[in-house]
């Protein structure tokens, strides 16, 4: 049932001779075919553009006003491709051999293969269509390095890379818009997919200003619909960012796999509140210049906390460097997945610092940096002698020639300056790992329904490494699916228009409208928020960065509760047809509440410790993940038994390291 | 430090059931509102109360709440984006406003972005200038040529980037007296015309892009300069003068 598709023959092969044997549709066949693609994010407008470009008739979807503003739009780091521009030993294979091991040994090798090389390729076309990456002075691209390699392979525009590759996609859709090949649909919102003898043939869509519910076939749906980490209320994701696109298929026959891989980023600005609605993620190259540190007595934790003590008050040896401590080798530069927890293990200590409601939080501190680097550039300027102002001075001239922008958008958001005294910083829920299952041709368990990037569940394992999410999206999008899709329709050239007026999409259409009803008649008491925000704050405190088995259990049990009190007692204004953001969040937060709980029942499952999978169960005497590759070294993919989420199945693909050989990750 | 504590206060804000109905300007006290929210935090605020009180939450964009999507918009004591210059709403913080202020809340106000409901506008005319002419005419098969075949000198790469920081969130419309969008189709032309990628149809993108702006109602711009100081990406006027050069060189062709 499960089978993963994965070509025969040597890995660094696998790709090109597969594609020599896919199936084409001749380009005079194509206008007679329907694409759908729901979302216009990284993935979703690479897949639409290029597919419209090759003559197919594409529909596109994006609940936002314009497929410019997809969350894509926001990630900042870079994007990773084996150019080895920088001569220091980069290649395809150690891109590949990083992202498995970054992933703890939980992905796929084909397609971690395949991505590590058409990724030079991504460069190529991102710069053919003026992607302003930053260039070196002799006009060449530059690079820097980011968290988990040793090589320099990331390609980045400043502090906006997300912002220019989605633009660079935008500008190739809007130019397919332009020319009628893609049509594109705005404020629209996918709420159900519509099968038809088993395979994808449409989906329903609700016009999120009129509110009319909108039919639509094709002879292949797409779906690029970013990541649920918005399952959390607090995360570093847009307001918008949603299951519901991806629920709605797991829901029709799509197994949803590794729903527990959440990635915790360790550097976002703290929650500030109670009514606090998003978190800011302060880039991970800050770590690069900032120390981490909590106060070593509780005593001076507390009078912080209290506002009687100024971090800045605390001496040296009051202070607890905790990573620097635990990890002496790789110091505040250990992965993601390790920085977090041992944030998370010193505020649960009572060692936070943060002045609110949750008393989370660490301090992130240039102090050193600014000394440090005050001194060099004083000597380098010829000053053998400098006095502690210039010093600082000089070091802070070198922090903002750095990191200016990111230290203005803190200052910003906490009326704090950051050169003056530490940034306060705690983990936050950033990215997600699973996501629907899909073979190696990124197709669904419902034939003729694709998922790209976020949204589907390959290639980063239990832990994505920095700059590798935008390169997925685009490979995804430019270079796997134009072949793959066009493998599976090339079975579809007679068939002709697909029909609307059926009874597949007359039940499809009833059952999303018959929920919509649900909601506005509900006539309960308490908001779409305050149910959200408290399944956040379950999902948080039981299946966050840390999980055990009675607390997972609890969650399950607690979030079914939830639901049932959710359907009962939700109150949703206003109506039906008309633009109704309280609907939308009702419909939204309705699968969320469902996913939650599968996310709970897959972390019960894994009884191992794997990247962003922590069980405290599984760990050794010093605190670290323990993985278990001979009982889990598999994707758990669930399918859907019904509204009663403990009736999922799961089902495994059991992952064969051909290639790569499996060992501990150690940062010690 | 943290000002940390919480004030009162008074909005006045445009509600209009849909593009069709017209609207007016409703009152609301607000009490309670932490001065570390964002604007949009407070709104939301609002929301929560109104919908305990079973009245309609009042209906605005946004999105990535960190001033980068150019969703979230609003007219804030008559000006775009609120009191501050180079921000967008989302990064808009309450501490910027005192314990008992009264607060006008607005839509954009353009012929081309018309209200869809409250402080929802349409800003598609955005789109369809992009699609009239700012790509580079690339297909996508990543056979291109090898990225650093092409070297591009920093400064004009750096240049570029500047333009391409525009987040399309219509605040140069919105502010300018004429509602001409030429900051941003200027910033559009700019990004592609510093680039030798854009050179090939630079004629061509340029003329487009003029012809579309005037086909969706965009008034003329007059250099006042009010679109610069709103700008929350810092996008400045020599865009504008680049793409008179362009449409200059373009027409003379
Ligand atoms: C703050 C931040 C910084 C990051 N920085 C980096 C980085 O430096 N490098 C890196 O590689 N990655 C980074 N990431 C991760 C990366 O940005 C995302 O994983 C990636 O952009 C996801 O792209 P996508 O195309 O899959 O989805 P998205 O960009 O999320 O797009 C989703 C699309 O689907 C549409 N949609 C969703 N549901 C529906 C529906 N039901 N109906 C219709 N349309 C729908 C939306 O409108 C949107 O168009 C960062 C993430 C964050 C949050
Ligand atoms: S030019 Fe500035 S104000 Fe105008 S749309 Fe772009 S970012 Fe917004
Ligand atoms: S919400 Fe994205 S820029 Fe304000």
């Amino acid at each position: 049932m499960l089978d993963s598709k994965i070509p025969a023959g040597e890995l660094s092969q696998k790709w090109t001779k597969y594609k020599d044997q896919l199936k084409l549709v001749a380009p005079n066949n194509r206008p007679k075919i329907d694409i759908i693609v729901v979302g216009t994010g990284l993935a979703g407008a690479s897949a639409a553009a290029s597919l419209g470009e090759m003559g197919y008739n594409v529909k596109a979807f994006c609940f936002q006003d314009s497929p410019r503003r997809a969350h894509s739009i926001a990630a900042q780091g870079g994007i990773n491709a084996a150019k080895n521009y920088q001569n220091d030993g980069d290649s395809v294979y150690r891109l590949f051999y990083d992202t498995i091991k970054g992933g703890d040994y939980r992905a796929r090798e084909a397609n971690v293969h395949r991505l590590a090389e058409v990724s030079g390729n991504i460069i190529d076309q991102c710069v053919a269509q003026g992607v302003p990456f930053a260039r070196d002075y002799g006009g060449m691209l530059d690079n820097r390095s980011f968290g988990g390699t040793q090589v320099q392979r990331t390609f980045y525009a400043a502090g906006q890379t997300g912002q220019q590759l989605l633009l660079g996609a935008y500008s190739a859709l809007s130019r397919q818009i332009g020319q009628g090949n893609v049509q594109m649909y705005n404020r629209h919102e996918m709420l159900d997919i519509v099968k038809v003898g088993g395979k994808a043939r449409g989906i329903i869509a609700r016009n999120l200003i009129t509110g009319e519910l909108e039919r639509h076939s094709a002879h292949a749906v797409i779906i690029a619909s970013g990541g649920y980490g918005n399952v959390y209320f607090l995360s570093t994701n847009a307001m918008g960012s949603n299951v519901t696109a991806a629920w709605k298929i797991h829901k029709k026959g799509a197994y949803f796999a590794n729903p527990c891989f959440v990635q915790i980023h360790p550097t976002c600005i703290p929650v500030h509140g109670t009514n606090q609605s998003k978190l800011t993620l302060m880039s991970e190259s800050l770590r690069n210049s900032g120390r981490i540190w909590v106060p070593k007595k509780k005593e001076d934790a507390e009078a912080i906390r209290a506002g009687k003590l100024k971090p800045t008050q605390i001496a040296e040896e009051d202070r607890d460097y905790f990573l620097e401590r635990r990890y002496p080798a790789f110091g505040n530069l250990v992965p993601r997945d390790v920085a977090s927890r041992a944030a998370k293990e010193r505020c649960d200590a009572g060692f936070g610092i943060e002045n609110n409601d949750t008393q989370e939080g660490v301090y992130l501190d240039f102090s050193s940096e600014i000394i440090s680097k005050g001194k060099q550039s004083a000597y380098a300027a010829g000053n053998h002698n400098p006095t502690d102002e210039e010093v600082i001075k000089l070091g802070k001239a070198w922090i903002e020639e750095k990191y200016g922008n990111l230290f203005q958008m803190y200052q910003k958001i906490t009326d704090e300056n950051p050169y003056e005294t530490p940034m306060k910083i705690y983990p936050a829920v950033h990215y997600t790992m699973g996501g629907v299952w899909v073979d190696y041709n990124l197709q669904s368990t419902i034939p003729g329904c694709f998922v790209a990037g976020e949204a589907n569940f390959s290639d980063h394992g239990a832990n994505r490494l920095g700059a590798s999410a935008l390169m997925q999206g685009l490979a995804d999008g430019y270079f796997v699916l134009p072949y793959t899709v066009s493998d599976y329709l090339a079975g579809d050239i007679r068939t002709g228009k697909i029909p609307t007026n059926t009874p597949e999409f007359d039940e499809a259409e009833n059952s999303v409208r018959s929920s919509i009803e649900k909601f506005l008649n509900n006539n309960g008491t308490k908001t779409v928020d305050h149910f959200h925000k408290k399944l956040g704050h379950i999902m948080w405190n039981k299946v966050g960065m840390a999980r055990n088995g009675q607390g997972l259990t609890e969650a399950v049990r607690e979030i079914d509760e939830l639901r049932k009190e959710f359907y009962r007692d939700v109150y949703v204004p206003g109506g039906a047809y008309e633009l109704n953001p309280e609907l939308e969040k009702a419909l939204r937060v309705a699968d969320f509440m469902e996913l939650g709980q599968l996310m709970a029942m897959d972390a019960l499952q894994r009884r191992e410790s794997a990247g962003g999978h922590f069980r405290e169960e599984y760990q050794d005497a010093e605190g670290e993940t323990l993985r278990d590759d001979v009982n889990f070294n598999f994707v758990g993919a669930w399918e859907y038994g019904g509204s009663d989420i403990n009736a999922e199945t799961l089902h495994k693909e059991v992952l064969n390291y051909e290639y790569i050989k499996i060992a501990a990750r150690n940062y010690k | 430090m943290a000002s940390n504590k919480n004030i009162n206060i008074n909005l006045k804000i445009w509600r209009q059931k849909d593009a069709k109905t017209k609207g007016k300007i409703e009152t609301y006290k607000l009490d309670n509102v932490s001065t570390d929210s964002s604007f949009l935090e407070m709104l939301d605020q609002l929301n929560e109360q109104l919908v305990n009180n079973r009245q309609e939450p009042v209906a605005f964009d946004h999105d990535c709440r960190e001033g980068i999507c150019g969703m979230c918009s609003l007219y804030i004591n008559g000006r775009a984006h609120g009191p501050d210059t180079a921000i967008t709403t989302c990064q808009l913080h309450m501490r910027s406003f005192k314990d008992g202020d009264t607060i006008y809340v607005e839509p954009w106000r353009s012929k081309a972005f018309p209200v869809i409901k409250d402080l929802v506008v349409d800003r598609s005319a955005f789109d369809r200038i992009q699609q009239a002419g700012g790509f580079v005419s690339v297909n996508t098969s990543g056979r291109t040529i090898d990225a650093n075949a092409t070297p591009v000198p920093k400064h004009d790469a750096d240049r570029s980037f500047e333009a391409a920081a525009c987040i399309g969130c219509g605040a140069c419309v919105a502010s300018c007296k004429n509602g001409s969008a030429m900051l941003f189709a200027g910033a559009i032309v700019s990004k592609f015309a510093l680039l030798p990628q854009g050179k090939v149809e630079a004629t061509q993108r340029v003329m487009n892009i003029v012809r579309q702006m005037d086909e969706e109602g965009f008034g003329n711009c007059t250099n006042t300069g009010a679109c610069e100081v709103e700008c929350p990406k810092g996008i400045s006027l020599e865009n504008i003068a680049r793409m008179n050069r362009e449409y200059l060189f373009a027409t003379l062709k």
